[in-house]
């Protein structure tokens, strides 16, 4: 621990001036104006932070160049590289190797000699929060690329769940560690099981909780990468780490928020319950569900071309079908066309915060087009046509209609109020919920079966002729 | 001990700082504000670097925890920049 004494007064007012750049960063990547400038002003201070550590080494510097430029090189090569549908997997891989690193620099603290019991409890603390971090976003990383198939019920994801309640009474026993010790024969290896412990918990925490919920815990995890630099901070007596790791926290922690209202479940009844175990009590209701109407691509045109507002309403389907560029098109020959054109978006919908919003982005839709469900549902009525893109729970009216339903009172966009509803899907599977979508049903609904990547480039070229 | 308490009182101060600053997010910077909250998170570079390498198992750790912050910093602000220059206004 030797070094952290000498850090010189310099490191730390450095320090204060890189804290207030990450502060101002992280705001003004809040609002849109501001994003980008955001983004560069806290790349800025990560810069000086670095760099000024750099004057005080305790390391070899060889390792620190090797280090720093292999991890660069891989890390911008990924970035530059990975295709923007690829976004919500490359986020949580990252997260997870921010993750590893906290890890690894609490297991090199342990190793240095005359740690107090302050810093023993500390050391402890980040090993668990790193290492949960680092292996559930390697779960949630092959989930989201459909590497990982496993899921809720496989007898290994039941193995790996007890690891990960069995991390708890270990946690506390690392952490009394060195008063039993002072009783019984210390146990040497212990930190060496807790370490491998933490990471199997990790898979654990992540392997049960499905796809439809990973926007959930991707946002958890970015939090806890954050605590665990925060932790570190502590431990290495480093304010800048406290102050960053913090901020990463709390904005971890505010999207988590926000994710689980929008499906109005708790925190815990995402991570812990899932919808299984919810009652199954709607299947009553979803017997009379009526009669599906299909529709063609042809007829689906002649409604279009004579609507007057559009809302298209996309989902995780949008994503799997690549389809976000044909929409944009479809969109650009409606407003041509003289039709209002909107874009509904339903925070939960995708597979990330804001997995939509970056479509279509990529897609270059103008961003004032995207509305939140706030916004489109007072005024739903008055839409001609509302387009459903691959989105299922997010529209399904049991959320508001039925009480009995797993996903009654979450908020939805609430497609099935205007005057015609499309809906594109490839076959009449429910939803990530499992719960059967009235939707499909209603009077004004018609189904578009099919791939909507090729349902959409039908319309448009049909458009063009 | 003075010095926990002091710097536990920075970490209070910054989540709740952190807190105040980002409630109200528009829907669009949702995946953006996460990338480049998550690219922060590789502050932990810092901490790497302030780790001592006297024997090769040090060495080894030192080396992991540089190598993995560094692809979380440089992956993580390079591929926040690009998904924002994707943001426009039309």
């Amino acid at each position: 621990m030797d070094s952290i004494i000498n850090v010189s007064a310099i490191q730390n007012i450095v320090y204060i001036g890189s804290s207030i750049l990450f502060i101002f960063g992280i705001k003004m990547l809040g609002k849109e104006a501001t994003a980008v400038r955001g983004n560069y002003l806290s790349a800025i201070a990560m810069f000086l932070a670095v760099g000024i550590t750099c004057l005080n080494l305790g390391i070899d510097i060889k390792i620190i160049i090797s280090g720093i430029l292999l991890g660069g090189l891989i890390g911008s090569l990924i970035a530059i590289k990975v295709k923007m549908t690829a976004i919500p997997e490359m986020v949580a891989l990252f997260n997870g190797f921010g993750g590893l690193a906290t890890f690894l620099i609490a297991w090199s603290q342990f190793n240095s000699p005359n740690n107090s019991f302050f810093q023993h409890v500390l050391i402890m603390l980040t090993v668990y929060i790193g290492g949960i971090t680092f292996a559930g976003s390697l779960v949630a990383y092959g989930k989201l690329s459909e590497i990982l198939k496993l899921g809720k019920g496989s007898w290994i994801t039941n193995i790996l769940i007890s690891f990960f309640y069995l991390s708890f009474p270990a946690l506390l026993y690392v952490i009394c560690e060195p008063f039993i010790s002072q009783f019984i024969p210390q146990f040497s290896s212990y930190f060496f099981i807790f370490l491998g412990l933490t990471l199997i918990a990790g898979l654990g925490f992540v392997m049960p909780i499905g796809g439809g919920d990973m926007p959930v815990v991707i946002s958890l995890l970015n939090s806890f990468s954050g605590i665990a630099a925060a932790f570190a901070g502590l431990l290495l007596l480093n304010n800048v780490l406290i102050v960053a790791g913090s901020l990463v926290g709390a904005s971890g922690l505010i999207l988590t928020i926000i994710m689980a209202k929008a499906m109005n479940r708790t925190i815990g009844n995402i991570l812990f319950v899932g919808y299984a175990s919810t009652s199954s009590s709607s299947s009553s209701s979803s017997e009379e569900q009526g009669e599906v109407k299909p529709i063609s691509a042809d007829d689906a045109y002649l409604i279009l071309e004579n609507a007057s507002s559009v809302l298209v309403v996309p989902g995780y389907g949008m994503a799997v079908a690549q389809a976000q560029h044909v929409v944009r098109e479809m969109g650009e020959l409606l407003e041509a066309n003289g039709t209002e054109v909107k874009y509904g978006i339903h925070p939960v919908a995708g597979r990330m915060p804001g997995h939509m919003n970056v479509l279509l982005a990529e897609a270059n839709v103008s961003y004032d087009l995207l509305a939140e469900p706030d916004d489109v549902n007072p005024s739903m009525d008055s839409i001609d046509v509302a387009m459903v893109i691959g989105a299922n729970d997010v529209v399904n009216p049991s959320a508001t209609e039925e009480e009995g339903s797993p996903i009654y009172g979450m908020p939805i966009i609430e497609a099935h109020k205007a005057k015609t509803v499309f809906v594109l899907k490839r076959s009449m599977s429910s939803g990530f919920a499992g719960v059967q979508n009235p939707l499909f049903f209603k009077e004004n609904t018609r189904m578009l079966f099919g791939d909507a990547k090729e349902s959409i480039s039908q319309i448009v070229s049909e458009f063009k002729d | 001990m003075e010095i926990y308490v002091l710097l536990g009182f920075v970490l209070l101060l910054s989540i709740f700082l952190g807190l105040e600053l980002i409630s109200k997010v528009p829907s669009t910077l949702h995946t953006p504000l996460m990338s480049g909250a998550n690219a922060i998170s590789g502050i932990a570079l810092v901490g790497a670097l302030m780790l001592s390498s006297e024997d090769q198992t040090q060495s080894i750790l030192a080396f992991g925890a540089i190598l993995f912050a560094s692809i979380n910093v440089f992956g993580g602000y390079l591929v926040t920049n690009r998904m924002l220059s994707m943001f426009k206004k039309k």
